[in-house]
This record gives structure tokens, sequence and C-alpha cells, in this order.
């Protein structure tokens, strides 16, 4: 009776190796701008690339998204897309440069293509690559001597982790997004509470979801130390693969399908450790402090760390609430920000950018109040304009950039100045992540317009009803 | 290829008590825009180390006169989350630490730090808190027989074998990898039957 995790596993064992260690056979791996290093010392050691056919990549990290970038103008900049496009014509690699229609961040372009897919074992060398699990794939970020590995020899050497599943019961409130449920997860098991594990999502909440959602939960998995999140492939997912032009076609499909429905967890299987959730009893939340785990419901106060019993805990927390800027015991709500950032490869896909949208349609945002929209691709950004979404945005008062990670990374020209706070659709809210001395406050599409609206914080239940 | 075997180090230690420290603290994204690892250690800790006007400042546990030299690196829990970067042990090591002592160590930068010779060193809760308020004490660890030793006291940590044999050796795992190329072929003839 094994779970999924356990039969995509199985399935990829090459060879069991010593202490433990298995060699995993790598079916997917994705490429992008950050990872120079890899093809340098593959290089150096006179070692060629095993099946290039199979490889994409990206340009992503950092590239440019827009006029007034200072990124264009920076040649380090350029120097490391250039990089990626060189290297991969030397060495036969599909790649997608800025320009190409096929091109953006590398956990939307993945599934968009149809190159994720149900049962496959999937890397990158991106942290957030647990983004693909969301189709029922054992997806994982890897370092970039793991990516010089992979592309030696199509295989790592992986220690099996333990396998968690998270459960979310109920029925997910108005106004609650996918962004919400795992933020909302990950302040339950913390920081670290997925450390050596792969994490399997599960319960009515998650198979209400649609594709996009999923990979949006899926996505910040790591942000709870998981290297892997999942979900189990359903109809939802086969609807969303089918034509995709990787996707398998014909008579392939047919066989694939019938494939990718064994690929379920058994009844009766077990876990190494189970998490329920009340998914009814969910709110839009915003994060307060300097790591994901530290978030509240959008209608909830800064914590008080002298409510914290651990020492180190109380002492993290007292810290993150200076750096923030922020009281003990302040409501959320109401608390005025500079920037708004939607896009990231947690929320830039076509559904947060309707989100997003929804609330921002007709309305202004609010004077002196930067609101940047990314999207995560250049095939989102043509279906967004195709629905006038992009006019939307402008006539909102928002900036409609080029598809990149941006304001999420901030090694691209987007970033926060010191002391500058933003609400913020991307995965982390670390010190300086979005730029030296900026604020992060993590949150929904929705929650990120709403605030825009607001130039402050704001609940955007009270704009949707 | 090959690098310094790893076997015995007696070194004092530096303190970075808090908890979480993610790589984005560990090397700021704004410096990586480098195609190489080399001459990261300046840029450890950036934001934390230095002012704004880029001085450093004076009360940064690292600067101070008795974690002066010290090769290993003592941290709160969950050391190491966020970003994939390998260029977090990069900088780490160019600085000049060999090893991480934390009660908890993220998945990713685990396997980065194995790779490049920085040895993670996972302790309970008791002894972490021991080392987390003796800034600059001398450890001593000992890879061969897997034992940390400070004062009179000795505790043994557990590393992955194979990674802990490649450590041992001073050879990377990529030779190793290839080495299967047997049984990687045998694999994907299987699967394309």
């Amino acid at each position: 009776m094994p779970t999924m995790f356990e039969k995509i596993w199985s399935r990829h064992v090459v060879a069991e190796g010593p202490g433990g260690h298995t060699l995993l056979y790598v079916d997917r791996h994705l490429l992008h701008d950050g990872s120079p290093e890899a093809f340098r010392r593959l290089r150096a050691a006179g070692r060629t690339v095993r099946r290039p056919g199979e490889l994409v990549a990206t340009a992503d990290h950092y590239v440019p998204t827009g006029a007034g970038s200072e990124a264009s103008a920076n040649e380090e900049i350029r120097g490391m897309v250039e990089a990626l496009a060189r290297n991969s014509r030397e060495l036969g690699i599909t790649h997608f440069g800025p320009g190409d229609v096929r091109q953006g961040i590398v956990h939307v372009i993945g599934p968009e293509q149809g190159l994720t897919q149900p049962g496959i074992v999937l890397v990158c060398g991106d942290s957030h690559t647990a983004t693909h699990g969301a189709f029922g794939a054992l997806a994982f970020g890897i370092g970039s001597t793991e990516v010089e590995h992979v592309l030696a020899t199509q295989c790592l050497w992986q220690r099996k982790p333990k396998v968690m599943r998270i459960t979310v019961n109920g029925t997910r409130p108005f106004g609650v997004a996918a962004k919400d449920v795992i933020l909302a997860i990950i302040a339950r098991i913390g920081a670290a509470g997925g450390v050596g594990h792969a994490i399997e999502y599960a319960g009515p909440v998650i198979r209400g979801m649609s594709m996009e959602e999923r990979m949006t939960v899926c996505n910040m998995s790591i942000e709870a130390g998981a290297r892997a999140g999942m979900i189990a492939p359903d109809d939802t997912t086969f609807e969303y693969l089918a034509d995709r032009p990787r996707a398998p076609k014909g008579a392939a499909w047919d066989r694939a399908l019938l494939a990718w429905r064994a690929l379920r967890t058994d009844a009766g299987a077990g876990y190494d450790r189970t998490v329920e959730i009340d998914g009814s009893a969910l709110e839009p939340r915003i994060t307060f402090g300097t790591n994901p785990s530290m978030s509240a419901p959008i209608r909830g106060e800064v914590p008080d760390p002298g409510s914290v019993t651990d020492a180190a805990d109380r002492a993290a927390l007292d810290r993150a609430l200076r750096y923030m800027g922020l009281r003990p015991g302040q409501p959320l709500l109401g608390h005025p920000v500079d920037v708004v950032f939607i896009g990231s490869c947690t929320n830039s896909r076509i559904e947060d950018l309707r989100a997003a949208a929804s609330v921002l349609r007709g309305r202004k945002v609010a004077h002196g109040v930067r609101t940047l929209v990314v999207p995560g691709s250049r095939q989102v950004k043509r279906a967004a304009e195709a629905e006038g979404l992009d006019r939307v945005f402008r006539e909102a008062g928002a900036e409609w950039r080029e598809p990149g990670c941006s304001m999420c990374i901030a090694m691209n020209g987007d970033q926060l100045r010191p002391g500058q706070s933003a609400v913020s659709t991307s995965n982390r809210n670390f010190e300086g992540r979005q730029g030296a001395g900026g604020r992060t406050f993590l949150a929904s599409p929705l929650t990120a317009a709403a605030s825009a609206l607001a130039g402050a914080i704001a609940d955007p239940r009270e704009i949707l009803r | 290829m090959t690098r310094t075997p790893f076997r015995r180090l007696e070194s004092r230690t530096a303190v970075l008590a808090r908890p979480d420290i993610d790589t984005d603290q560990i090397i700021p994204a704004r410096f990586l825009k480098g195609t190489t690892r080399t001459g990261l250690g300046k840029h450890l800790f950036a934001g934390w180390r230095y002012d704004e006007s880029g001085r450093p400042r004076p009360d940064f546990p690292l600067s101070s006169p008795e974690s002066r030299g010290a090769q290993v690196l003592v941290a709160g829990a969950n050391f190491g989350c966020g970003s994939s970067r390998e260029h977090a042990p990069w900088a780490l090591l160019d600085y000049g630490f060999r090893a991480v002592i934390s009660s908890s160590i993220a998945d990713i930068f685990r396997a980065n730090a194995l790779k490049n010779g920085l040895l993670p060193v996972l302790v309970d809760p008791t002894t972490h808190q021991v080392l987390l308020s003796s800034p600059g004490m001398r450890v001593r660890i000992d890879l061969e027989a897997c034992t940390l030793g400070f004062d009179d006291a000795r505790v043994s940590f557990e590393v992955d074998p194979f990674a802990r044999r490649c450590l041992l050796d001073g050879v990377d795992e990529l030779g190793f990898l290839v080495s299967q190329e047997s049984a990687i072929a045998a694999y994907e003839a299987k699967e394309e039957a």
C-alpha cells in the first residue's frame, strides 16, 4: 500500500548506493539564468551533457522586466542572461530567451508547456521547484553542483525523505485564496516543520482547487522546509495538461492517462506524519515578520514577543518586528505600504492576474503607491492582454511589466528602497529579500490588490462583497 | 575533482544564535551576479555585518575578538533555510569556515555544504545551548569517529555515510556517479522499451 511519493520514487531507482543512498533517475531538468557555475565546472572537467534534447532553459531571475529597470543598463546582469543563451546554444539545449514567446519564470513555463507531467522526477536549481509537484510529480530544488551532476548523468544520489500528509478539510470561505491556505499551513507546522520530508497535500479544499491554485500551495513547501510538495493528479490536472505543446498526444495520451490515474496514494498507506487543517476556519492572511511562518489573519494584530516562552523564538520575533517597523498589539489592517508587487513563481499565473484585476477593475491605486504587475510568462502576458487585463491594471494606475522574477528576488533591477514597505504576492519576506532594508508583507493577489487601493494593508473581502 | 580531505578540525567557534538564518542573509542576492564562486567571503552576512555606508559593525558577532579566525560556526536552529543558492556554502568557505553546527539544518543547504567540503554538524538541543552560549569556545571535530569534543565533553553526530566518505577522501561525488554508467544506461533502455 504505497503512497504516491513511494510509487514515483521506486519507479526511478537506478541503483542502491552506499550508506542508504539511492541513485535516482531524473526525467526532466529545467534550467534558468542563475547556474553558470554548473556549466563552467562541467566544461572544466571535460564532461558533456548526457541528454541535451531533454533540457529546457529559460531566462527569469536576471531578466529585466521593463523600461525604467536599471538592469537594462547593467552589464553584469546582462551577462548572466547572455551566459545561459550561449551555454544553451553551444550544448544543444532548448532555450527560451528574452523575446521568445515561451519565455517566463521557470516554474510557470514548465507546466504551461506541458513539460511538467504526473509521475515524473523533475529537478531545477531553484528551491521553488516543488511547484511542479502540483501535477503529482516528484519535483525538488537542487544546488549548482547537483545541476552539474544531472547535466552529466541525468541522475542524482539522494536519501529518501520521509513523507508527511497535510489534509485541508472543510470548505474554503469566500475571499480565502490558495496563498492564504499555504500561509496557514506554514504558520501551523513552522519554518522548519517540513525539513527532511516530502509533503503530500490532500483533502477537499485541495481537491477543489484549480491547477494554478495547487501550484501556489506546492510552491511554498520549501518555506516550511520541505524540498518537495505534491498533489495527486485528477481530472483537473488532466484537463490542464491536454493539448499542451509537450504533453503526450493521441494514443500516447491515453496510455499516459491510465498510468497517471494509478499514481494516487493507495487506501491504507502509512505516512511518517499527518497534519489536519480546518479549511472552513481559514481567513485571508498576511505576514508580519521576516520568515514566511510569521503570518496572521488579516484582521489580527501584531503578536507580542513578551507572550512567547521560548527565549530564542522571543528574540527572533522581537528582532523581526523591529526590522519590519511594527509594534506588538498593533492591528495589521491599515498599516501603510509604499509598493505592491503582484508576480513571482507563487502568484503570477493567469488566475492570479484575474483575481487582482477583479479587485482593481474601475478603481485607482492610492496616490504614491507604486504597483507592479509582472506576468509569469509571455503566454500569461498574452492571455491577460487578450482579456483586457492589462488595461484594467493600467487604468488603475499600476505598471504592466514584462515577464520575469522581478521584485521577488531583487537581482534584476526591480527592488525596494531601504525602509519601504511592500505587500507582495511572492514567497519570501526575509530581511532584504526585495532590496536591502526593504520590508515585505506576503499576501494573496486579492489582498495585494486591495492594499494597493487603500495604500495600506486591506481586507479584500470588503471590496469583493 | 579532488580537494583537501576533511578528517579532523580543531578551532574556536563563532556564534550566530538567531534561528532560521536563511541563505539570503548568508549571501544576499545582489552579490550573486558574478559567474564564479571565489571572493564571496567578504560579502558573507553582508546585510548584518556592514552598516549602510559599508563599514563593518563592531557589534556583529563574527567581528568579535574571541571569534577571530574561527573555522567553526555555531548557528541557531534551521540554519540555511530558503533559496537553494550554492553561493551560501561557497561564501562560508571563502570566509574561512569549514564546519557549521546547529540543532537543525535545512535540507538543500546541507546537501550543498557537503558537496563543497563544508561539514554540517547536527547536535542535540542541550549541546546546542552550551555551544550557543560560549562564543570562542574551542571545539574538536573528528569526522573519522563522527565526534564533536568541547571542554571535557564529547558527543557523536551523524553524517550521511556516503558524503562522509567523499569528505574523508577529498573526492567529489560526481566521479562515483559517472562510474554508474552501466546502471544508468540499463535503466534508460528499460524505460524506453
